[in-house]
């Protein structure tokens, strides 16, 4: 039932021997919003290249004409009417009372425009 | 005479009526019994200051009005992913210590509209990320059948909590395993219902298409009970299912199995599988054939690829739900995050990024339909699959130690049913090494009284469900 796959693995962007180096655990820490110390760096490099390989082992497995499930129980387009529900709002005293910063009763969050991107945004 | 702790939910509630006890006297009771076993289990992270106050409450009700909610005065253990209003919630992680909800998750407040009692809120793998508790912030929960073994994960607290006697009933969360493999690793009963049967609003994400809300309890029966408390349309959660949920407590005690069709999951008996865990399941096997079902094998995807498409899963949805945690509405900044979840934001981030969505994501997701599609077929014929939750007893504390797939191999009989929605019962089914052994009884989606019914009559015709004398352990 679950043969090996025939699809040519490259033309679905599967490579079977996947290395991820230290610069593409960079690049992903920086998508991540993380700061990653230089030791965790190399740990995850190592690590992910291993991980990567298990995953890749689904190349195994034809899925040629199988949909993807995103959500298992068959829901669909679940909506509500569009009215204000109070229970479902927070206060405004109790939606700012765990924020560290706050001014005249909003959040204050640091600049993300016009600054060195390679900085943290936090 | 049973002594206070060892008290069912039913047991609890007759003390109450012929007036054995008070709600105050079982509550201080536990809380003496935190007071003295917490620091060698570290289960609490936070207890309720109210708890006293409001089981005096509750008294009062009980003396005007009698027991006319169904968990009125029980005293629950809940796990620190789900918002409390006025106990903190932290999910193990630093980055929410000292965080006080501002609002109710939807299950606890079903509890809560249900008569319980929270004593607090128990340690886990920090964001549930892991299948031991030591990825906890705050340092390993320990089992309370041997102090230098993990109790499983990721609600390795609660399920420490039920074991040692230190709440009558607890709360967990199940993404792939994480109410069923601790329940199994500590030796009592855990429920994972259906994805979409118990809502998820107010529990804190982690994959948002496996999460699902389930109790752990001394019981099937009390397992029973508090999952229809807890169950059924949340309009704070739009993926909770619109069906009716069942009595499932009326659907329990069946004197035997007759009609019942159950699937032994052949690839679940592993080749490297303990040869006396095997057995185990073997007996199991037999006994529900003494019981009178039918037990025939039945064969299921490789569980290895279960690995793969849970990894991918969890760790995409991982990503975007902890996008969140950016410390300027509550919570301190992302750098307080632990290793493993930084690992898995990361490689979640990997695999949804431009250029591998394809070929990781969306694989996984049709391999996931694949094995989902396996399961149905399966029960056309079959009431239930059966097989062990976990590949062997609770390992020793730091076997997680530069393991960064130790969940996953840990999990990698229950992610199936986990990825394909299911509804399973975990149920102890015997010992090796002076340790417990869970069975897993899974049923397709919304089944969950056929699985409770299932584990319930195995469960009263065996002797497993027992309970480690932890003055004697610790």
């Amino acid at each position: 039932m679950y043969l090996p796959s025939t699809e040519n693995p490259a033309k679905i962007g599967f490579v079977h021997k996947v290395t991820v180096t230290p610069d593409d655990v960079k690049k992903i820490a920086k998508l991540a919003n993380l700061k990653l110390q230089k030791d965790e760096v190399d740990l995850f490099a190592g690590q992910f290249t291993e991980t990567v390989d298990m995953i890749n082992r689904l190349n195994e497995i034809n899925t040629s004409d199988v949909p993807a499930t995103y959500q298992v129980t068959g829901l669909t387009n679940i909506s509500r009417d569009d009215v204000i529900d109070l229970t479902r709002i927070l206060p405004q005293e109790v939606a700012l009372r765990e924020a560290k910063l706050t001014s005249h009763g909003f959040f204050v969050v640091p600049r993300v425009i016009d600054t060195d991107e390679t900085e943290s945004v936090i | 005479m049973k002594q206070l702790h060892e008290l069912t939910i039913k047991e609890v509630h007759e003390g109450y009526r012929s007036k054995s006890f008070s709600c105050v006297d079982l509550v201080k009771h536990f809380l003496s019994r935190i007071e003295k076993y917490n620091p060698k289990l570290n289960v609490f992270l936070a207890l309720n200051p109210n708890a006293i106050a409001q089981a005096a409450a509750i008294d009062k009700e009980i003396a005007e009005k009698g027991i006319d909610r169904e968990l009125l005065g029980i005293p629950m253990a809940i796990k620190d992913n789900f918002l409390t209003i006025g106990i903190s919630t932290t999910a193990s992680s630093h980055i929410l210590e000292g965080y006080m909800p501002q609002y109710e998750s939807s299950v606890t407040s079903k509890l809560l509209a249900a008569g319980a009692i929270f004593l607090g809120k128990t340690n886990m793998d920090s964001f549930a990320h892991g299948s031991s508790t030591e990825t906890s912030d705050f340092g390993p929960t320990h089992n309370p059948w041997n102090p230098d073994k993990l109790p499983g994960g990721s609600s390795g607290g609660s399920a420490a909590a039920v074991s040692a006697q230190l709440a009558t009933a607890a709360l967990g969360s199940e993404t792939a395993g994480s109410i069923r493999q601790p329940a199994a690793w500590c030796g009592v009963t855990g429920f994972k219902p259906t994805y979409g049967r118990a809502g998820r609003y107010g529990c804190i994400a982690m994959a948002s298409s496996t999460d699902s809300p389930g109790p752990i309890a001394k019981t099937v029966a009390d397992a029973a009970l508090v999952a229809k408390v807890i169950s059924g349309q949340d309009p704070f959660d739009a993926t909770t299912s619109p069906a009716p949920v069942e009595n499932y407590p009326t659907f329990l005690n069946n004197k035997d199995l007759k009609g019942v069709k159950i699937g032994m999951v052949k690839e679940y008996l592993l080749t490297d599988m303990r040869d006396d865990v095997k057995k185990l399941i073997l007996d199991a096997a037999e006994k529900f054939r003494s019981l009178g079902a039918i037990v025939e094998e039945v064969s299921l995807m490789d569980p290895k690829y279960a690995i793969g498409v849970y990894t991918v899963v969890q760790r995409s949805e991982v990503s975007s739900n902890l996008a969140r945690f950016d410390g300027i509405r509550f919570g301190h900044t992302r750098d307080s995050f632990c290793e493993e979840t930084k690992r898995r934001i990361m490689l979640g981030t990997y695999t949804l990024s431009s250029g591998y969505y394809d070929a990781y994501y969306k694989k996984a997701q049709a391999v996931r339909t694949k094995m989902i599609d396996q399961f149905a077929e399966i029960f056309k014929t079959y009431d239930a699959v059966i097989g062990a939750v976990s590949p062997g007893p609770a390992l020793s504390l730091g076997a997680t130690k530069n393991q960064p797939m130790f969940g996953e191999m840990e999990d990698i009989l229950v992610e199936q049913s986990s990825v394909a929605g299911l509804t399973s019962a975990g149920v102890p089914c015997g010992f090796v090494d002076g340790l417990p052994i869970g069975l897993q009884i899974t049923c397709d989606q919304f089944q969950e009284s056929k699985a409770l019914m299932i584990a319930d009559c195995y469960q009263r015709n065996t002797d497993f469900q027992q309970f480690p004398d932890i003055d004697k352990t610790l």
